[in-house]
Protein backbone atom coordinates (compact mmCIF):
# COMPACT_ATOMS: atom_id res chain seq x y z
CA UNK A 1 0.00 0.00 0.00
CA UNK A 2 0.96 3.62 -0.44
CA UNK A 3 1.74 6.24 2.23
CA UNK A 4 1.72 9.89 1.12
CA UNK A 5 4.38 12.03 2.77
CA UNK A 6 3.57 15.73 3.40
CA UNK A 7 6.01 18.28 1.97
CA UNK A 8 7.71 19.28 5.27
CA UNK A 9 8.54 15.63 6.01
CA UNK A 10 9.95 14.70 2.61
CA UNK A 11 13.42 15.77 3.71
CA UNK A 12 13.30 12.72 5.99
CA UNK A 13 12.03 10.30 3.32
CA UNK A 14 14.84 10.76 0.79
CA UNK A 15 12.65 13.44 -0.87
CA UNK A 16 10.07 10.82 -1.83
CA UNK A 17 6.45 12.09 -1.94
CA UNK A 18 5.10 8.54 -1.42
CA UNK A 19 6.42 5.33 0.11
CA UNK A 20 5.15 1.79 -0.63
CA UNK A 21 4.86 -0.56 2.36
CA UNK A 22 3.34 -3.98 3.05
CA UNK A 23 0.91 -4.01 5.97
CA UNK A 24 -2.42 -5.32 7.21
CA UNK A 25 -3.16 -2.43 9.62
CA UNK A 26 -2.53 1.32 9.75
CA UNK A 27 -0.17 0.79 12.69
CA UNK A 28 1.89 -1.76 10.77
CA UNK A 29 2.06 0.52 7.75
CA UNK A 30 3.39 3.42 9.82
CA UNK A 31 5.89 1.12 11.58
CA UNK A 32 7.06 -0.04 8.17
CA UNK A 33 7.47 3.58 7.11
CA UNK A 34 9.60 4.62 10.10
CA UNK A 35 11.63 1.39 9.87
CA UNK A 36 12.58 2.38 6.34
CA UNK A 37 13.07 6.07 7.14
CA UNK A 38 14.12 6.25 10.83
CA UNK A 39 14.46 10.07 10.78
CA UNK A 40 10.68 10.27 10.46
CA UNK A 41 10.09 8.60 13.83
CA UNK A 42 10.55 11.63 16.09
CA UNK A 43 8.33 13.74 13.85
CA UNK A 44 5.44 11.28 13.97
CA UNK A 45 5.70 9.70 17.42
CA UNK A 46 6.23 10.94 20.97
CA UNK A 47 9.06 9.46 23.02
CA UNK A 48 6.67 6.91 24.54
CA UNK A 49 5.64 5.72 21.10
CA UNK A 50 2.27 7.42 20.70
CA UNK A 51 1.31 9.29 17.54
CA UNK A 52 1.83 13.01 18.25
CA UNK A 53 -1.42 14.87 18.94
CA UNK A 54 -1.24 17.03 15.83
CA UNK A 55 -0.43 14.17 13.44
CA UNK A 56 -3.57 13.13 11.64
CA UNK A 57 -3.61 9.90 9.66
CA UNK A 58 -6.15 9.41 6.92
CA UNK A 59 -7.00 6.07 5.31
CA UNK A 60 -8.10 7.12 1.85
CA UNK A 61 -10.38 10.03 2.86
CA UNK A 62 -11.22 8.96 6.42
CA UNK A 63 -9.50 10.08 9.61
CA UNK A 64 -8.41 6.82 11.30
CA UNK A 65 -9.38 8.39 14.62
CA UNK A 66 -12.98 7.73 13.60
CA UNK A 67 -12.22 4.19 12.35
CA UNK A 68 -10.26 1.76 14.56
CA UNK A 69 -7.26 4.09 14.89
CA UNK A 70 -3.97 2.25 14.35
CA UNK A 71 -5.73 -1.13 14.38
CA UNK A 72 -7.71 -0.15 11.28
CA UNK A 73 -7.37 -2.87 8.61
CA UNK A 74 -5.80 -1.87 5.30
CA UNK A 75 -5.68 -3.39 1.80
CA UNK A 76 -2.99 -3.16 -0.86
CA UNK A 77 -5.06 -0.71 -2.89
CA UNK A 78 -5.46 1.74 0.05
CA UNK A 79 -3.62 5.01 0.51
CA UNK A 80 -2.60 6.52 3.85
CA UNK A 81 -2.03 10.28 4.14
CA UNK A 82 -0.20 12.00 6.98
CA UNK A 83 -1.47 15.53 7.58
CA UNK A 84 -0.72 18.03 10.34
CA UNK A 85 -3.95 19.06 12.10
CA UNK A 86 -3.23 22.72 11.49
CA UNK A 87 -1.01 24.35 8.93
CA UNK A 88 1.93 26.68 9.44
CA UNK A 89 1.96 30.30 8.25
CA UNK A 90 -0.69 32.78 9.09
CA UNK B 1 -30.10 55.72 32.72
CA UNK B 2 -33.37 57.22 31.52
CA UNK B 3 -35.33 55.60 28.69
CA UNK B 4 -34.33 56.67 25.17
CA UNK B 5 -37.85 57.85 24.35
CA UNK B 6 -37.73 60.37 27.21
CA UNK B 7 -34.33 61.70 26.11
CA UNK B 8 -35.57 62.19 22.53
CA UNK B 9 -38.69 63.95 23.84
CA UNK B 10 -36.51 66.36 25.79
CA UNK B 11 -34.43 67.18 22.72
CA UNK B 12 -37.43 67.95 20.52
CA UNK B 13 -39.09 70.01 23.30
CA UNK B 14 -36.00 72.12 23.72
CA UNK B 15 -36.58 75.75 22.77
CA UNK B 16 -33.36 75.81 20.74
CA UNK B 17 -34.57 72.98 18.50
CA UNK B 18 -38.12 74.27 18.34
CA UNK B 19 -37.30 77.86 17.39
CA UNK B 20 -34.16 77.45 15.32
CA UNK B 21 -34.78 74.35 13.26
CA UNK B 22 -32.15 75.28 10.70
CA UNK B 23 -29.43 75.63 13.31
CA UNK B 24 -30.45 72.36 14.90
CA UNK B 25 -30.26 70.61 11.56
CA UNK B 26 -26.75 71.96 10.98
CA UNK B 27 -25.67 70.87 14.45
CA UNK B 28 -27.07 67.37 13.85
CA UNK B 29 -24.91 67.06 10.73
CA UNK B 30 -21.78 68.13 12.60
CA UNK B 31 -22.27 65.91 15.63
CA UNK B 32 -20.27 62.69 15.35
CA UNK B 33 -22.38 59.55 15.29
CA UNK B 34 -22.93 57.64 18.49
CA UNK B 35 -20.90 54.57 19.30
CA UNK B 36 -17.75 53.30 17.62
CA UNK B 37 -17.21 51.52 14.35
CA UNK B 38 -16.04 47.97 14.92
CA UNK B 39 -12.86 48.71 12.93
CA UNK B 40 -11.99 51.53 15.35
CA UNK B 41 -11.50 48.84 17.99
CA UNK B 42 -8.46 47.35 16.24
CA UNK B 43 -5.31 47.77 18.33
CA UNK B 44 -4.83 49.26 21.80
CA UNK B 45 -5.24 45.83 23.35
CA UNK B 46 -4.82 45.24 27.09
CA UNK B 47 -1.44 44.19 28.49
CA UNK B 48 -2.17 41.35 30.89
CA UNK B 49 -0.01 40.14 33.78
CA UNK B 50 0.66 36.39 34.00
CA UNK B 51 1.84 36.19 37.61
CA UNK B 52 1.28 32.55 38.43
CA UNK B 53 3.15 30.85 35.58
CA UNK B 54 6.20 33.02 36.27
CA UNK B 55 6.01 32.82 40.08
CA UNK B 56 9.12 30.64 40.43
CA UNK B 57 11.20 33.46 38.93
CA UNK B 58 11.10 36.29 41.46
CA UNK B 59 11.89 39.63 39.88
CA UNK B 60 10.55 38.59 36.49
CA UNK B 61 7.35 40.20 35.29
CA UNK B 62 5.60 38.41 32.44
CA UNK B 63 3.14 40.42 30.37
CA UNK B 64 1.10 39.49 27.32
CA UNK B 65 -0.75 41.63 24.79
CA UNK B 66 -4.25 40.18 24.76
CA UNK B 67 -4.77 40.31 21.01
CA UNK B 68 -8.09 38.47 21.08
CA UNK B 69 -9.57 41.81 22.17
CA UNK B 70 -9.29 42.89 18.53
CA UNK B 71 -12.72 42.68 16.87
CA UNK B 72 -11.67 39.84 14.54
CA UNK B 73 -10.28 37.96 17.53
CA UNK B 74 -6.56 38.01 16.76
CA UNK B 75 -3.38 40.04 16.30
CA UNK B 76 -3.87 39.74 12.55
CA UNK B 77 -6.54 42.47 12.54
CA UNK B 78 -3.69 44.95 12.86
CA UNK B 79 -1.79 43.85 9.75
CA UNK B 80 -4.93 43.28 7.67
CA UNK B 81 -6.36 46.70 8.56
CA UNK B 82 -3.12 48.46 7.64
CA UNK B 83 -2.67 46.43 4.44
CA UNK B 84 -6.19 47.37 3.32
CA UNK B 85 -5.93 51.03 4.37
CA UNK B 86 -2.57 51.42 2.60
CA UNK B 87 -3.79 49.74 -0.59
CA UNK B 88 -6.91 51.92 -0.68
CA UNK B 89 -4.82 55.05 -0.15
CA UNK B 90 -2.34 54.29 -2.92
CA UNK B 91 -4.99 53.12 -5.38
CA UNK B 92 -4.04 49.41 -5.50
CA UNK B 93 -7.38 48.38 -4.04
CA UNK B 94 -9.97 50.27 -6.05
CA UNK B 95 -13.71 49.58 -6.04
CA UNK B 96 -14.45 46.48 -8.10
CA UNK B 97 -11.19 44.72 -7.22
CA UNK B 98 -11.10 41.58 -5.11
CA UNK B 99 -8.68 41.31 -2.21
CA UNK B 100 -6.70 38.06 -2.60
CA UNK B 101 -4.26 36.43 -0.19
CA UNK B 102 -3.11 33.13 1.22
CA UNK B 103 -3.74 32.44 4.89
CA UNK B 104 -4.21 29.56 7.24
CA UNK B 105 -6.69 31.38 9.37
CA UNK B 106 -6.44 34.52 11.42
CA UNK B 107 -5.37 36.91 8.65
CA UNK B 108 -8.17 35.49 6.55
CA UNK B 109 -10.66 36.15 9.32
CA UNK B 110 -9.36 39.71 9.63
CA UNK B 111 -9.59 40.34 5.87
CA UNK B 112 -13.06 38.79 5.75
CA UNK B 113 -14.33 40.88 8.67
CA UNK B 114 -12.88 44.17 7.39
CA UNK B 115 -13.92 43.34 3.83
CA UNK B 116 -17.50 42.77 4.97
CA UNK B 117 -17.56 46.05 6.88
CA UNK B 118 -16.05 48.07 4.00
CA UNK B 119 -17.80 46.26 1.13
CA UNK B 120 -14.59 44.78 -0.30
CA UNK B 121 -14.89 41.27 -1.79
CA UNK B 122 -12.32 38.85 -0.33
CA UNK B 123 -10.88 35.63 -1.80
CA UNK B 124 -8.59 33.48 0.34
CA UNK B 125 -6.34 30.52 -0.50
CA UNK B 126 -5.88 28.18 2.44
CA UNK B 127 -4.84 24.60 3.16
CA UNK B 128 -7.89 22.37 3.44
CA UNK B 129 -6.81 21.10 6.87
CA UNK B 130 -7.44 24.36 8.75
CA UNK B 131 -9.86 23.90 11.62
CA UNK B 132 -13.58 23.62 11.01
CA UNK B 133 -14.17 26.60 13.30
CA UNK B 134 -12.08 28.81 10.98
CA UNK B 135 -13.84 27.66 7.86
CA UNK B 136 -17.19 28.46 9.47
CA UNK B 137 -16.10 31.91 10.64
CA UNK B 138 -14.85 32.82 7.15
CA UNK B 139 -18.05 31.54 5.64
CA UNK B 140 -20.05 33.64 8.11
CA UNK B 141 -18.26 36.82 6.99
CA UNK B 142 -18.97 35.92 3.35
CA UNK B 143 -15.40 35.35 2.12
CA UNK B 144 -14.72 33.19 -0.94
CA UNK B 145 -12.32 30.36 -0.08
CA UNK B 146 -10.08 28.34 -2.39
CA UNK B 147 -8.73 25.24 -0.66
CA UNK B 148 -5.25 23.89 -1.39
CA UNK B 149 -3.62 20.50 -0.76
CA UNK B 150 -3.15 19.96 3.01
CA UNK B 151 0.08 18.08 2.33
CA UNK B 152 1.65 21.29 1.02
CA UNK B 153 0.78 23.35 4.13
CA UNK B 154 0.74 27.13 3.97
CA UNK B 155 3.35 27.16 1.20
CA UNK B 156 0.85 25.44 -1.10
CA UNK B 157 -1.66 28.23 -0.39
CA UNK B 158 1.00 30.88 -1.09
CA UNK B 159 1.78 29.30 -4.47
CA UNK B 160 -1.91 29.19 -5.39
CA UNK B 161 -2.43 32.87 -4.51
CA UNK B 162 0.66 33.88 -6.52
CA UNK B 163 -0.61 31.94 -9.51
CA UNK B 164 -4.08 33.52 -9.39
CA UNK B 165 -2.65 37.00 -8.95
CA UNK B 166 -0.32 36.56 -11.93
CA UNK B 167 -3.12 35.18 -14.10
CA UNK B 168 -5.73 37.86 -13.26
CA UNK B 169 -3.93 41.08 -12.32
CA UNK B 170 -6.98 43.24 -13.17
CA UNK B 171 -9.34 41.18 -11.04
CA UNK B 172 -7.30 40.87 -7.86
CA UNK B 173 -5.40 43.05 -5.45
CA UNK B 174 -2.85 40.54 -4.13
CA UNK B 175 -2.36 41.66 -0.54
CA UNK B 176 0.60 39.28 -0.01
CA UNK B 177 0.95 39.56 3.76
CA UNK B 178 4.35 37.84 3.61
CA UNK B 179 5.88 40.61 1.48
CA UNK B 180 3.71 43.64 2.27
CA UNK B 181 5.50 46.34 4.30
CA UNK B 182 2.12 47.50 5.63
CA UNK B 183 2.14 44.26 7.65
CA UNK B 184 5.17 45.01 9.83
CA UNK B 185 4.42 48.75 9.83
CA UNK B 186 1.13 48.07 11.65
CA UNK B 187 3.26 46.81 14.55
CA UNK B 188 5.95 49.46 14.18
CA UNK B 189 3.38 52.25 14.53
CA UNK B 190 0.91 50.39 16.79
CA UNK B 191 1.93 47.38 18.87
CA UNK B 192 5.44 48.61 19.76
CA UNK B 193 4.35 52.04 20.97
CA UNK B 194 1.48 50.54 22.93
CA UNK B 195 3.91 48.19 24.70
CA UNK B 196 6.30 51.05 25.41
CA UNK B 197 3.52 53.14 26.96
CA UNK B 198 1.87 50.26 28.81
CA UNK B 199 5.17 49.24 30.42
CA UNK B 200 6.15 52.87 31.02
CA UNK B 201 9.35 52.12 29.15
CA UNK B 202 10.33 49.33 31.57
CA UNK B 203 10.24 46.49 29.03
CA UNK B 204 13.53 44.54 28.98
CA UNK B 205 12.63 41.66 26.62
CA UNK B 206 10.28 41.41 23.67
CA UNK B 207 9.39 37.84 22.73
CA UNK B 208 7.33 36.81 19.71
CA UNK B 209 6.57 33.83 17.53
CA UNK B 210 7.46 34.01 13.83
CA UNK B 211 4.70 33.51 11.27
CA UNK B 212 4.75 36.09 8.50
CA UNK B 213 7.27 37.67 10.92
CA UNK B 214 5.36 40.98 10.67
CA UNK B 215 4.62 41.19 14.40
CA UNK B 216 8.20 40.45 15.43
CA UNK B 217 9.87 42.62 12.77
CA UNK B 218 7.68 45.71 13.20
CA UNK B 219 7.55 45.63 17.00
CA UNK B 220 11.25 44.81 17.47
CA UNK B 221 12.35 47.47 14.97
CA UNK B 222 10.46 50.22 16.83
CA UNK B 223 11.32 49.02 20.34
CA UNK B 224 15.03 48.99 19.44
CA UNK B 225 14.70 52.64 18.39
CA UNK B 226 13.03 53.50 21.69
CA UNK B 227 15.64 51.60 23.70
CA UNK B 228 18.45 49.70 21.95
CA UNK B 229 19.01 47.60 25.11
CA UNK B 230 15.67 45.79 24.81
CA UNK B 231 16.42 42.16 23.95
CA UNK B 232 14.24 40.92 21.11
CA UNK B 233 13.79 37.16 20.95
CA UNK B 234 12.05 35.41 18.06
CA UNK B 235 10.49 31.97 18.46
CA UNK B 236 9.77 29.26 15.95
CA UNK B 237 8.64 25.65 15.95
CA UNK B 238 11.39 23.13 16.67
CA UNK B 239 10.61 21.10 13.53
CA UNK B 240 9.18 21.59 10.05
CA UNK B 241 6.23 19.34 10.87
CA UNK B 242 4.47 20.92 13.84
CA UNK B 243 1.10 21.86 15.34
CA UNK B 244 1.70 25.48 16.32
CA UNK B 245 -0.98 27.32 14.41
CA UNK B 246 0.31 30.24 12.40
CA UNK B 247 3.99 29.66 13.18
CA UNK B 248 6.65 29.08 10.57
CA UNK B 249 9.76 26.92 10.75
CA UNK B 250 11.97 29.28 8.76
CA UNK B 251 14.70 26.85 7.64
CA UNK B 252 12.14 24.66 5.84
CA UNK B 253 9.55 27.20 4.66
CA UNK B 254 9.20 29.91 2.03
CA UNK B 255 10.89 32.74 3.95
CA UNK B 256 8.72 35.91 4.02
CA UNK B 257 10.28 38.88 2.24
CA UNK B 258 9.59 41.14 5.23
CA UNK B 259 11.55 38.85 7.60
CA UNK B 260 14.67 40.48 9.04
CA UNK B 261 16.59 37.96 11.12
CA UNK B 262 19.10 40.63 12.18
CA UNK B 263 16.54 42.16 14.59
CA UNK B 264 16.63 39.08 16.80
CA UNK B 265 19.13 38.94 19.65
CA UNK B 266 18.23 35.28 20.02
CA UNK B 267 15.99 32.74 18.38
CA UNK B 268 14.47 29.89 20.39
CA UNK B 269 12.80 26.70 19.23
CA UNK B 270 9.51 25.64 20.78
CA UNK B 271 7.96 22.17 20.72
CA UNK B 272 4.34 21.59 19.86
CA UNK B 273 3.80 19.38 22.92
CA UNK B 274 5.15 22.05 25.30
CA UNK B 275 2.78 24.55 23.68
CA UNK B 276 -0.22 22.25 24.10
CA UNK B 277 0.68 21.74 27.77
CA UNK B 278 0.95 25.51 28.22
CA UNK B 279 -2.49 26.08 26.66
CA UNK B 280 -3.94 23.92 29.44
CA UNK B 281 -1.74 25.47 32.13
CA UNK B 282 -2.68 29.05 31.21
CA UNK B 283 -6.35 28.13 31.22
CA UNK B 284 -6.13 26.46 34.63
CA UNK B 285 -3.57 28.68 36.37
CA UNK B 286 -4.21 32.13 34.92
CA UNK B 287 -7.80 31.81 33.73
CA UNK B 288 -6.59 32.62 30.23
CA UNK B 289 -7.87 30.41 27.43
CA UNK B 290 -5.38 31.27 24.68
CA UNK B 291 -4.49 29.75 21.32
CA UNK B 292 -1.54 27.46 20.63
CA UNK B 293 0.87 30.10 19.30
CA UNK B 294 0.12 32.36 22.30
CA UNK B 295 0.96 29.45 24.60
CA UNK B 296 4.11 28.76 22.57
CA UNK B 297 5.17 32.37 23.16
CA UNK B 298 4.74 31.91 26.91
CA UNK B 299 6.84 28.72 26.74
CA UNK B 300 9.55 30.84 25.10
CA UNK B 301 9.28 33.49 27.82
CA UNK B 302 9.76 30.89 30.55
CA UNK B 303 12.85 29.56 28.75
CA UNK B 304 14.25 33.10 28.82
CA UNK B 305 13.29 33.55 32.48
CA UNK B 306 15.22 30.37 33.35
CA UNK B 307 18.32 31.68 31.58
CA UNK B 308 18.32 34.97 33.50
CA UNK B 309 20.70 35.41 36.40
CA UNK B 310 19.03 34.74 39.73
CA UNK B 311 16.85 37.64 40.84
CA UNK B 312 17.85 39.71 37.80
CA UNK B 313 14.83 41.97 37.33
CA UNK B 314 13.19 41.65 33.94
CA UNK B 315 10.00 42.77 32.22
CA UNK B 316 9.15 40.21 29.55
CA UNK B 317 6.49 41.19 27.04
CA UNK B 318 4.99 38.82 24.50
CA UNK B 319 2.10 38.66 22.08
CA UNK B 320 -0.86 36.43 22.88
CA UNK B 321 -2.03 36.10 19.27
CA UNK B 322 -5.53 34.78 19.83
CA UNK B 323 -7.80 32.98 22.25
CA UNK B 324 -8.37 29.26 22.54
CA UNK B 325 -11.91 29.01 21.26
CA UNK B 326 -10.84 28.21 17.68
CA UNK B 327 -8.82 25.22 18.88
CA UNK B 328 -11.33 23.45 21.07
CA UNK B 329 -11.74 20.60 18.59
CA UNK B 330 -7.98 19.83 18.66
CA UNK B 331 -7.05 16.38 19.88
CA UNK B 332 -4.61 17.54 22.56
CA UNK B 333 -7.50 18.41 24.87
CA UNK B 334 -8.38 14.72 25.08
CA UNK B 335 -4.83 13.53 25.72
CA UNK B 336 -2.31 13.83 28.52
Amino acid sequence: MKILIPTPLRQYSDKQPAVEVEATTVGEALSGLVARHPDLRRHLYTEDGKLRAFVNVYLNDEDVRYLQKEATQVRDSDTISIVPSIAGGR
Amino acid sequence: MEPASRRFAQVSDSPVHATARGTAHRIANEVSPLGQHTLDRIGNTPLLRLPRVVSEHPGVELLGKAEWFNPGGSVKDRAAANIIATARRNGQLQPGKILLDSTSGNTGIAYAMIGAALDIPVTLCMPENVSVERKRILHAYGANIIYTDPADGSDGAIRMARELAAKHPDLYFYADQYSNDANWRAHYHGTANEIWQQTEGRITHFVSMLGTSGTFVGTARRLKELNPHIRCVSLQPDAPFHGIEGAKHMPSAIVPRIYDASLADANLEISTEASYAMVKRLAREEGLLVGISAAAAVVGCLQIARQLKKSEPAVLVTILCDSGDKYLSERFWEEG
